[in-house]
């Protein structure tokens, strides 16, 4: 039911550098009258470990382009990113540093 | 007419030749280009690339882009390019239209009954052009100039854009033929000289942020049409595809990095 | 007893189905109050940070003139120490909070997200660390391009 999503971490210098990019239509009141559907929450986790919570408003684009960075990191870090929306929706993407 | 050449005309000079000072819009372009959306349609082409469909139940990897069965590197670049099996110059949609139909089995009607998608569902074409043009990042823009057909192909593409019809006489001139014209603060490229078009073929097709939807060259030269308020031309019509014959060609040798991401 | 447990599982799958009653999964906290503020002051009442003080070591990276309002990048960095969390908000968005970000140890304190801009606005970011708050400001100017294609 959710769109794709794909993410990319790298090792930058002396950081890991995420990048994910979400399907996701982000509307707002303003736009459906009334019925806004937009991610709410977004969890970053290294191996499994949760290192970055965000909420997020309707005001963020659609199709949502997130950078985090994250300290240190090695290669084969498993970095997951997932969000929920406002109607209970989930998707999630894993990837491992390159 | 006053309104859309008062629109077209809303300019001031701001810089002399585009080219050589920064947009005022460098930062707003590279930013939003470095966490773009795109490589999710590129994604999505990939997958249709390799989806078996139609009555034949094929993918489209068999799929002749010019450079051979199946050779996806560099083939958007040397596109568009007179084909000897059809005996016609086609551009990437027309190309793979006619791979929908011979490969896939499918019929025109269908295969191009949706060519152009929204933000919710984007189009086969639409998705496919993204993934085909990333394989030619790196390439230098080489449409085919050499064959009889290529070559009317590029002198029609010039005299239509010149060319002033409809209902307001517009051409493609009237907004891209006057140096430091822009539209609101649009900057309006002056298509006809390369070094406006190379910048502009290197990106095409392109995610538009402003409706979150991603556009291919015959749905740009629909657009533009369509705002010059011509009749809309036939998906991947002659015209349609000489008119991006003239405009690749302008823009020869340019080193393609798209798809790219636009307001 | 089998039969009330029974009538309990099915009222509670009706409410699933429903959407009223959401799996453990999707139950997670969101600022609704601080993401309803039509004001930042409010906002930033809800989010329990009422005063922060102006600090050059929060950088805000983003482009001076946004050629659509649709899509606005924004980078955030903070270079203040212990750095616990970031918030952006539009000043003239019709809910200036957009988004909340909380780093643990494992993170670094930047972020750098789309936003929506309805108009020319200040961008305010507000960061917390050591129990303190800080903020910084910066403006970007929207407009509108093309003709409408």
């Amino acid at each position: 039911m959710a769109g794709p999503m794909k993410m990319r971490a790298t090792l930058a210098g002396g950081y890991t550098d995420v990048r994910v990019l979400m399907t996701h239509p982000m509307t707002t009141e303003q736009q459906t009258k009334g019925q806004p559907h937009f991610i709410q929450n977004l969890t970053v986790k290294v191996n499994g470990k949760t290192v970055i919570e965000g909420e997020i408003s309707q005001a963020v684009s659609r199709n949502p382009v997130f950078s985090f960075r994250l300290k240190g990191g090695a290669k084969g870090d498993q970095i997951e990113v997932s969000w929920l929306d406002n109607k209970g929706d989930t998707n999630k993407t894993e990837t491992a540093v390159a | 007419m006053k309104r859309i050449l008062a629109c077209a005309l809303l300019a001031l000079a701001f810089t002399p030749a585009a080219a050589q000072e920064k947009s005022p819009f460098a930062d707003y372009q590279r930013m939003t280009a470095e966490g773009s959306p795109v490589e999710l349609f590129e994604l999505g082409g990939e997958e249709l690339w390799k989806k078996k469909q139609g009555p034949n139940s094929a993918s489209l990897e068999r799929c002749d882009l010019g450079q051979g069965p199946g050779v996806l590197k560099g083939a958007y670049a040397a596109l568009p390019r007179y084909f000897k099996d059809v005996d016609r110059v086609m551009d990437l949609e027309t190309r793979l239209l006619h791979c929908m139909t011979t490969l896939q089995g499918r019929s025109a009607a269908e295969a191009a009954k949706r060519v152009y998608g929204n933000a919710d569902s984007p189009s086969e074409m639409e998705y496919l052009s993204a993934y085909i043009a990333a394989q030619s990042r790196g390439t230098k823009i080489a449409p085919g100039r050499s064959h009889p057909k290529e070559l009317a192909a590029y002198e029609l593409g010039r005299k239509l854009f010149f060319h002033r019809a409809g209902a307001w006489d517009f051409s493609c001139a009237s907004c891209h033929g006057e140096d430091d014209k822009r539209i609101r603060m649009s900057e309006l490229p002056v298509l006809s000289k390369p070094e406006f078009a190379r910048p502009v073929m290197a990106t095409w097709p392109a995610y538009r942020v402003s409706n979150s939807q991603f556009k291919t060259m015959q749905w740009r030269i629909n657009d533009c049409y369509r705002q010059m308020r011509m009749p809309e031309p036939v998906f991947g019509s002659e015209a349609t595809v000489a008119m991006n014959m003239f405009l690749t060609a302008t823009a020869q040798g340019e080193t393609y990095r798209g798809p790219g991401t636009k307001r | 007893m089998m039969q009330k447990r029974r009538g309990l599982l099915h009222a509670a799958g009706a409410l699933l189905l429903a959407g009223l009653l959401k799996p453990m999964a999707a139950l997670a906290a969101w600022n609704k109050a601080a993401f309803s503020s039509k004001t930042s002051a409010e906002a930033l009442k809800s989010l329990g940070t009422p005063s922060a003080e102006a600090s050059g070591g929060i950088l805000i990276e983003a482009p001076q003139i946004a050629e659509n309002g649709a899509v606005v990048p924004i980078e955030v960095t903070s270079n203040i120490p212990g750095t616990t969390s970031i918030v952006v908000l539009v000043e003239k968005n019709p809910y200036p909070l957009v988004a909340k970000f909380e780093f643990s140890e494992g993170a670094l304190p930047f972020v750098k997200i789309n936003a929506k801009m309805g108009e020319t606005s200040d961008v305010r970011v507000i960061a917390a660390a050591g129990g303190k708050h800080y903020q910084a400001t910066k403006e970007i100017k929207v407009t509108i391009g093309g003709c409408g294609g």
